[in-house]
């Protein structure tokens, strides 16, 4: 079966898009939004336009939709960019990164089934300690992009996905019921290399910007 | 020993719709084993203390047109509690009927009886196309303002819910599980 990849460059989206080709499927289209809203609900915006990189370096074409970032009014933005998917690229369903949101994942599946293709979430529900730990393991090299609640804050920024965040961010969970997968929005990520990828991405430059407990880094890549 | 019994015609539906539920059951401690319903052997339908029959996606009715698959539940006299699809399979093998009906929501469920230690208002996550119309020897536990969404066999220990325990109800699933059912 053809997908199509609902593709933030994030760690979810990612994983997602890995499982589904570990199983057999065929990735044939990235569809990333970027919106304009830097608090949007729906969509992932902290260094967004590294998907174009990460799209040319796993060799699969993709689909940009831009969007103001209103609210609903994104969703039609999105139905755009899979009905272009539907006809470019012939995909019969689409791969989400959803885990806990029902509020993300029923506007995407309302979306599917209105336009008669199939909807995969594979994270729902996942267990956030096995999540991680199969990250790791599965090597994917994942940083923060974006840091949304206390007691987070600039130094957390570019920290990687390993063993040492996991110690550190479990601590803060148990003190601050902050998620360790960032599923409240605490956190968003960036992945620079996973084994879709046909080489990892270096950091060229980036720029932070912020303040307090709400800082996002927008990074170049090559 | 629970049984799982996976509905989903596509593979990577799998993580979405069955993978949810053996994680409730490993978290409780509870030994469970997988199969497909067009893999089901009698031995499996023996060496099971209760059943869990799963949902699957919004697009998949592959379950339906192959309804003598589930035949067995008829005469199966073991507890079994049908999710979503595996409500619907529960009420077509004793002679409902469905009817179209699309629902993608967190919605109000008005519980009327005692179910599974849970009554009152409960939010559950309904994900489907179909539901059932008509029902025979079945008991109304539990509605929503639109459905019978949940149902119990008047004479056997076959329980039916429409929307998905897994997401937000873990409980439902746990209780179900490990509780003596009268």
């Amino acid at each position: 079966m053809k997908l199509g990849v609902l593709f933030s460059g994030g760690k979810d989206s990612t994983y997602a898009a890995w499982l589904a080709k570990k199983q057999g499927y065929e990735l044939s289209c990235f569809i990333s939004i970027f919106s304009e809203n830097e608090e949007s609900y729906m969509f992932h915006t902290p260094s967004i336009k590294v998907v174009e990189k990460q799209a040319e370096i796993m060799k699969i074409p993709i689909i940009i939709q831009k969007s103001l970032g209103r609210k609903e009014e994104e969703l039609k933005d999105l139905e755009r960019a899979i009905k272009i998917a539907i006809k470019k690229y012939k995909i019969e369903g689409v791969v989400a990164g959803a885990i806990q949101s029902v509020y993300q994942s029923s506007r995407i599946q309302k979306i599917c089934n209105k336009l008669n293709i199939e909807c995969f979430n594979p994270l729902w529900q996942i267990n956030e300690d096995e999540y991680l730990k199969d990250l790791i393991k599965n090597k994917f090299k994942i940083i923060l992009t974006g840091v949304f609640a206390y007691p987070l804050d600039e130094k957390w920024l570019g920290k990687k996905i390993d063993e040492k965040f996991i110690k550190e961010i479990s601590e803060l969970n148990k003190k601050y019921k902050i998620s360790k997968i960032g599923e409240g929005g605490e956190f968003e990520t960036l992945v620079l290399d996973c084994p879709l990828f046909k080489k990892e991405l270096i950091v060229n430059s980036f720029k932070d910007s912020g303040n307090k407990n709400s800082w996002r880094r927008e990074i170049s890549v090559k | 020993m629970i049984l799982i019994i996976s509905t989903c015609r596509e593979k990577l539906h799998y993580f979405e719709f069955v993978k949810p539920i053996e994680r409730i059951l490993i978290e409780s401690k509870i030994q469970f084993f997988t199969k497909h319903y067009s893999e089901i052997k009698d031995k499996d339908l023996d060496n099971t203390d209760r059943i869990i029959i799963c949902g699957t996606s919004l697009k998949d009715f592959h379950y339906i047109n192959d309804l003598k698959k589930f035949s067995w539940i008829e005469h199966y006299k073991k507890p079994i509690l049908g999710i979503c699809a595996g409500m619907q399979i529960i009420g077509l093998i004793f002679g409902g009927k469905l009817k179209e009906k699309r629902e993608i929501v967190m919605k109000e469920i008005n519980i009327r009886e005692n179910f599974l230690v849970t009554t009152g208002n409960v939010e559950g996550y309904f994900l489907h196309n179909l539901s059932l119309k008509k029902l025979y020897n079945f008991k109304i536990l539990g509605k929503t303002n639109t459905d019978n969404s949940i149902i119990k066999h008047k004479f056997k220990q076959i329980y039916g819910v429409l929307f998905h325990p897994e997401v937000r109800n873990k409980k439902i699933i746990e209780k179900f599980s490990l509780k003596k059912l009268k």
